[in-house]
This record gives C-alpha cells, structure tokens and sequence, in this order.
C-alpha cells in the first residue's frame, strides 16, 4: 500500500506505537496516508480500536516475517 | 461551537511501581486517543508524583517520620508482589529496559506533555504534610478535594480507581 510518511515502531511496546502514531499524524494533511511499521503484535488490535475512537480511518495490514505494517488515513486536523 | 473532548478520570490510590505503570499506560493512551485525562492522586498514590531529589519538608515529629519512610518518589516505587528487598523491582526495571519500554519517569513526563492533568488529593496532602510547592514534581495541577474528582468523574466516559 502506497503511503505519504512511514513511522518505524520496530522494538516498542505499548503504549508507544499508539502514542507516537498520534504524534506523527500531527505531520500529515488530511487524506494522507501514514505506514506504521511495528513487530509488537497488539498493534493488530490497538490501531483499528484507536482508530475507531478517534475518527481517523484504518485502511488495512500487511504481515510480512515479524514486522507487521499498518496504514491509517488522516481524516480530519 | 468546538466539539467537547471526551474524558478519562483516574484516582490513582496505589503506590506500587506496576499499578503506576498500568495507569500512566493509559492516561498516554486515551491523551493521544484525543481525551482530557484527569489523574487524581491520593494516599500511597502521591508517593508517585513526589519529587525525586531532596528532602521533603514537613512539620511535626510523626509527619517527618512518615516522609522519612514513605519517601516515595517515581524511581523509588516498589513492585507490589516478588519486590524481594529490591531484587525483584530491579529486576522488573531491567527487563523494562530490555524491551525498550518507557521508565515510569518516562511516562509521567511524556503524560505531562500530552496535556495529562496530574492532581494531588488536597486532604492527604494536608494529613502526611506535604505541600504543594515543595513536595511534588514540576507541573503538578493545583490541590483538589472529592468534590472536584466527583464532579471530574460525572463528566467523565471512563472513570478508574487504580
């Protein structure tokens, strides 16, 4: 999946991915799209849920090995 | 008009290093979730806000025996089981590490940052003697009693008592 910025969470645990996801979304437009790459296996569950409190939209994952990659659209400032 | 941000109540009761770990990972979760997180602190729960360096005054024989031995402090809080005279929290810690997981200190800055709103009980505050300029971290909210904390938790989606 194509992506406007990549944020590498390789190595971090919870709560950081989610919370350094929020801060990098800061970078971004509305409608960019944001590749979080992470091997901590709660990201599978956490990112939607958060996406789902907070609006922005969970277009998808990909698995490939231990790295798991996430993409999340901006939707709104 | 700005739409009302929803809100996250935690009364944090406990001293202990893993109940402190446990509810700083979710005041940093729900603040980047886009919640205000209010975190009410009382009784041994203090001890996690204290300032780390220098002596804590306080008037009176029984209340400077207290502070002397329940100096508390972010990196002086103990695991709440398998402590085993500091061998166990020290271990924990390492293991933290390990994984690169944020410090406790880490994670009350990183929650100072993210707007977090860390209130002392002011009750408590006044039984131990501790005042609000000399006993706490930098950025500490200003003393608050129930009322404020029923009030914060009415208004609140999530209230937790940790």
């Amino acid at each position: 999946m194509k992506a406007d910025k990549t944020l590498d969470c390789v190595g971090l645990y919870c709560p950081m991915p989610i919370v350094k996801t929020s801060e990098k979304l800061r970078e971004l437009k509305p409608g960019e799209v944001l590749e979080v790459i992470a091997d901590d296996k709660g990201i599978k569950q956490d990112m939607p849920a958060w996406c789902r409190a907070t609006g922005h939209e969970f277009l998808g994952m990909e698995e490939a090995g231990s790295e798991i990659k996430v993409y999340v659209k901006k939707t709104h400032p | 008009m700005a739409e009302e941000k929803e809100k996250l109540t935690i009364v944090m009761f406990s001293g202990n290093l893993d109940h402190a770990l446990a509810g700083f990972t979710l005041a940093t979760t729900a603040a980047s979730m886009g919640m205000a997180v209010s975190m009410f602190f009382t009784y041994w729960g203090l001890n996690i806000i204290k300032k780390n360096e220098g002596k804590i005054r306080s008037q009176g024989l029984m209340r400077k025996m207290l502070n002397f031995m329940n100096r508390g402090g972010s990196q002086r809080l103990k695991l709440s089981r398998f402590n085993m005279f500091g061998l166990g929290t020290w271990m924990m810690k390492k293991l933290m590490r390990e994984i690169n997981s944020p410090s406790l200190d880490e994670l009350i800055t990183m929650a100072q940052e993210m707007g977090v709103k860390l209130v002392p009980c002011t009750t408590t505050c006044s039984v131990m003697g501790l005042s609000e300029e000399d006993a706490f971290r930098e950025n500490i909210a200003s003393l608050a009693g129930a009322a404020f904390f029923l009030n914060e938790a009415r208004e609140s989606k999530i209230t937790l008592f940790i």
